[in-house]
């Protein structure tokens, strides 16, 4: 690794004006993705800004039918919420499976957004859900928000301080993981709502986390597994590598969502 | 409760390994240390132009920094590969110089071109990003079809066709004209993935200089640390043997890997000279990628001939095997003498040939990994049979018992002699506790679950205690490969055994330990296993091959029937009567039909003041042995795994697994049924997971356990580990060893077991479960 120098923020206020101020300063958070990369030598910041330890920019709330998480709130805390265990299980269900249990009492919901790893699992959830993204300047729809592989709508300096998202009537996240990093080869997550069902999937795209549009609408029609087994998914523009080439992740995008309706009930 | 021989003693070592207080290589800090950084190479191949080191060299820490010139400028010898192998045509093997630090070409990424010593290590690797090397990029071969494709690069001068050798073993027209006469060809080709060994612990060096002695000490991460001073100074030229102090410490798993002497080692003990500092070099896991020895790598065309009655008449076998870019220390052994030798099997199989081509690539050495060619064979072995067996629409276990060997002993076309074994045996006692017979009705109930189920079985045969010193001397061996034992019984009667052997997680602190108590009936816990050091261990050739039971622990009972020959003269002197009428046991010498008795510290003091010795005895009780193996040994038994696959995803889970093992005589059963756990995990490991995948142009693309897939506890069915054994006849104990059969047996039963569910025998490890996914896709279509 090299040296980086570093800087606690107890607030969202203080994070962003040592980010402004640092040469090339990047936030951590849970420090799951960052951390590793500058141990590799992939990755050497000037500054790192610690907003881990900002209080207000952690809970979670339930209200208005919909669950507000704050940015620096641990895998381990979402899964474990008791009262969202009651009201949206399947995202409990969802952080309960991200890493191991070392990665889940660092990682957070904020820092998995922020990086927006093709394979990882939030973004899936947001998408499905659309969530609301809150930044210290602005509420991004989960719609504008995720832009390809690493790539947010999030500006330079920008920092998310929570995450808003509708709590849905059903919903499931059906994971096949990769059998070496354990992230998503292919995750769907199916949210189901009064006015319709929206279909998220990461692992799978070249272009990132995205909506099946097709099966939406099939399933906004008929909420059941059979509504996808007709669907085609095409291979093109999804992932090949060591672990399944773009045909291998194609049915996977269709027979995890017809699990992931199933689950949902 | 008895310690000895059979007793499931807890071990004496993890109360160190599990409160943290083992003592690594990396645990240990000099005086005066600095450290190391490599420079390697990032291209697979790649000329070097020119190194410069002049911004590395002004940058805060840094030392020192060397390369390859100065290195061979200093008389520092090439790292040799120490088994000769002749091809066909009666030539020797093409081996290509390899300097610990390149000096005109780079051969694989990784390859290092020159070593940075500074304060810190963080200082000695920012200088080694510093360095600026200018490298000529060639073109590369990565792969076995690359290397030998016409237009190949060549990666050593004196190998044209990048050819290690071309090798055979056998009858060839034989062979031919017993398949060519055959009621059935079973025909394969079979591919054996390359595996990284990835042991817990990656390797370390630190190498100290005493200049006012003349004298090194190296610690390193080493499974033979007297192997490593020999190389060193017979080959590498270091320093001569009596001014090397070799110690490999607490070493936290091996599986081969750390049997080679690699060029960090080398490097660090020359640059210590150098810099007149303790050089330390610990490898990171990307290094460990990089750099450590890889395992199997084999192409294989294969035909297997039987009669009208399903008895195996020939077995032909063409083998390509992966070499890397450089010989290692044992790698010409591994898939000729390890590999082509077990071609039989368990069966009686009267024609047998294998020829075998090495060939260089643009990819890590490979060389000897749990099992090593052992795992190659079995695997072709057992597919071949289950292949058969469905071909000829027979009983996979039916075919098996026809063909298997039931006198002993009984010599192979290929070299080796099977001393015992009841291979039926074993198999009837997995089959019982498989509930081979339930299987159908099983399978009919994961397909009402829209669930693929399949049984596979491995009937393997392994060679360990390697072995007769003039046998592998002849094959061309260039060292002996004994073991050494030295006990010493102290005056107050605790006792030392030196060992040549090398623990690191084996359990020999409490087996070996275990075998003394059990000659003597003293307490395990006063007896201390001393090894890893060259300066207070007489020699040994360490611990590979599932070597350390039955020759390692041979040589202490040559060396304990020594001291009991020893002790049974000093007590039938002392207490005045025959030495026929002594008996040891319960730690004392007693007279037979007496309550006359000598406690153990009496026979120490005696032995050690010296006041009343039988005439001519010398004082003391410290014997010494050297114990050369008669045969190799020959662990067997039969595996058979249980799988259901999801034919949707392509996901196969494991259902059951049962091992029914023939380790001969068994000293600690706890040890080796964890040594069998251990074994079955690797064995998944490489059947359903673990591949080293290389780019086109060389660069490895599963580096990081991002991509590398190793076994995990939630892959794992529970194992079922039962015994059957029968007792080797060549070594006193009756031992065969345990340490590789796991990961030798395993694959071939997972494979077959997954082919049986799919439908599909056209499927190569590992199993992903996209592969599985597509070979069940190929099945369908190849039915419509």
């Amino acid at each position: 690794m090299h040296n980086a120098n570093y800087h606690a923020a107890h607030t969202t206020a203080d994070a962003a004006s040592l980010l402004a101020s640092a040469e090339d300063g990047v936030l951590l958070a849970g420090g799951q993705t960052l951390l590793p990369t500058m141990k590799a030598r992939l990755a050497a910041p000037s500054d790192l800004v610690d907003i881990s330890r900002a209080e207000e920019l952690r809970g979670i709330s339930i209200a208005d039918g919909a669950v507000t998480i704050g940015a620096m709130t641990t895998h381990s805390e979402v899964a474990s919420n008791s009262d969202l265990q009651t009201a949206f299980p399947a995202l409990c269900s969802l952080a309960g499976r991200i890493g191991d249990p070392a990665v889940r009492h660092r990682g957070t919901i904020g820092g998995s957004l922020a990086n927006n790893d093709p394979a990882a699992c939030y973004p899936a959830a947001v998408l499905a859900t659309g969530a609301t993204i809150s930044t210290n300047t602005r509420d991004i729809a989960a719609d504008d928000y995720f832009q390809g592989m690493f790539t947010t709508a999030l500006k330079e300096g920008e920092i998310i301080t929570s995450v808003t998202l509708p709590i849905p009537q059903a919903a499931h996240y059906q994971k096949f993981a990769q059998p070496a990093s354990r992230f998503a080869l292919v995750g769907v997550f199916v949210a189901k709502y009064a006015d319709g069902v929206r279909v998220a999937v990461t692992g799978a795209s070249e272009d990132g986390v995205h909506r099946w549009t097709e099966a939406e609408v099939a399933l906004s029609d008929s909420f059941a597994a059979e509504a996808v087994a007709d669907l085609a998914v095409s291979a093109d523009g999804l992932i090949s590598d060591l672990h399944g080439d773009g045909a291998y992740r194609a049915n996977l995008v269709k027979v995890l969502t017809g699990r992931a309706v199933t689950a949902a009930g | 409760m008895s310690q000895g021989i059979g007793a499931p003693v807890k071990r004496k070592e993890d109360k160190r390994f599990t409160t943290g207080k083992g003592k690594y290589t990396d645990d240990i800090r000099m005086e005066n240390q600095a450290y190391a950084a490599f420079v390697r190479s990032p291209f697979a191949h790649a000329r070097v132009r020119n190194i410069d080191t002049s911004a590395a060299m002004v940058m805060d820490g840094v030392i020192a920094i060397h390369n390859g010139a100065e290195l061979t400028g200093d008389g520092i010898g090439n790292i040799i590969c120490g088994w000769a192998i002749t091809s066909k045509d009666g030539s020797p093997m093409n081996m290509g110089a390899w300097s610990a630090l390149a000096t005109e070409k780079t051969r694989y990424v990784g390859d290092a071109v020159a070593i940075v010593i500074a304060e810190t290590k963080a200082q000695a690797r920012a200088a080694a990003e510093a360095v600026d090397v200018d490298y000529e990029e060639l073109p590369v071969a990565a792969t076995i079809a690359a290397a030998l494709a016409d237009d190949a690069p060549q990666i050593h001068e004196n190998a044209a066709g990048n050819i290690v050798y071309d090798w055979e073993i056998g009858e060839r027209d034989a062979t031919d004209k017993a398949l060519a006469n055959a009621a059935h060809v079973t025909e394969m080709d079979i591919t054996n993935n390359r595996l990284s060994p990835n042991p817990m612990e990656p390797r370390s060096a630190i190498a100290t200089f005493d200049e006012a002695e003349d004298h090194y000490t190296l610690y390193t991460t080493s499974q033979n640390p007297h192997v490593a001073r020999l190389v060193l100074s017979a080959f590498y030229q270091v320093a001569p043997e009596h001014k090397l102090r070799v110690i490999a410490p607490d070493v936290g798993g091996g599986f081969g890997s750390k049997i080679y002497i690699y060029p960090e080692e080398i490097a660090c003990l020359w640059a210590s000279m150098k810099t007149n500092r303790s050089v330390k070099w610990t490898s990171d896991r990307t290094e460990a990628f990089l750099t450590d020895a890889h395992g199997r790598d084999h192409l294989t065309k294969a035909r297997m001939g039987f009669d009208a009655e399903g008895r195996i008449v020939g077995f032909k076998v063409s083998t390509k095997a992966n070499f890397g870019a450089y010989m290692s220390l044992f790698s010409s052994a591994v898939p000729t003498y390890l590999y082509a030798t077990l071609l039989s099997g368990t069966y009686n199989i009267p024609n047998i040939y294998c020829e075998v081509l090495g060939v260089y690539t643009n990819t890590v050495p490979v060389d000897a990994y749990r099992g090593a060619g052992r795992p190659e064979a079995s695997y072709l072995v057992e597919r071949m049979m289950e292949t058969a067996a469905r071909e000829l629409g027979k009983d996979p276990a039916e075919l098996r018992n026809i063909n298997f060997i039931r006198e002993f002993p009984h010599q192979t076309p290929v070299i080796m002699n099977y001393d015992s074994g009841d291979f039926e045996g074993n198999m009837r006692q997995a089959m019982e506790a498989a509930d081979w017979a339930g299987f159908a009705a099983r399978k009919a109930e994961s397909r009402a679950r829209g669930k693929l189920r399949g049984i596979g079985m491995s009937c393997y045969i392994e060679a360990c205690g390697i072995a007769p010193s003039a046998a592998v001397g002849s094959l061309g061996a260039g060292v002996g490969l004994w073991e050494s034992a030295e006990v010493r019984m102290n005056p107050v009667g605790t006792i030392e055994v030196l060992t040549g052997s090398h623990s690191h997680g084996q359990g020999h602190e409490t087996t070996f330990a275990q075998v003394v108590a059990d000659r003597f009936g003293v307490p395990i816990d006063s007896v201390q296993i001393v090894h890893g050091d060259t300066d207070k261990v007489q020699f040994g050739m360490g611990t590979y091959g599932s070597r350390s039971g039955p020759v390692g622990m041979s040589a202490i009972v040559k060396a304990l029937d020594k001291v009991e020959a020893k002790i049974r003269k000093l007590a039938a002197h002392l207490l005045e009567v025959s030495e026929a009428d002594i008996v040891i046991e319960d730690a004392q010498a007693k007279v037979v039909g007496t309550n006359k008795s000598l406690a153990w510290h009496e026979i120490g003091l005696a032995a050690y003041t010296g006041h009343n010795l039988p005439e001519g005895m010398e004082p003391g009780l410290k014997e010494g042995a050297f114990y050369d193996p008669m045969n190799f040994t020959f662990p067997m038994g039969c595996f058979i795994c249980e799988v259901e696959v999801d034919p949707q995803t392509g996901k196969t889970e494991i259902v059951s697994f049962v091992a029914s093992d023939d380790f001969g005589t068994i000293i600690n059963p706890m040890i080796v049924e964890g040594q069998v756990h251990g074994g079955i995990a690797q064995g998944v490991g490489q059947a359903m997971l673990e591949e080293v995948r290389y780019s086109e142009d060389g660069q490895q693309l599963s580096a990081s356990y991002m991509d590398y897939a190793m076994p995990r506890a939630d892959d794992l069915p529970n194992f079922e580990v039962l015994h059957h054994g029968t007792t080797c006849t060549t070594n006193p104990l009756g031992m065969k060893g345990c340490g590789e059969a796991g990961a030798i047996g395993t694959p071939p039963a997972v494979i077959n077991a997954i082919t049986s569910a799919i439908g599909n025998n056209d499927l190569n490890m590992p199993t992903t479960p996209a592969k599985v996914w597509a070979a069940i896709n190929a099945a369908r279509i190849a039915a419509e």
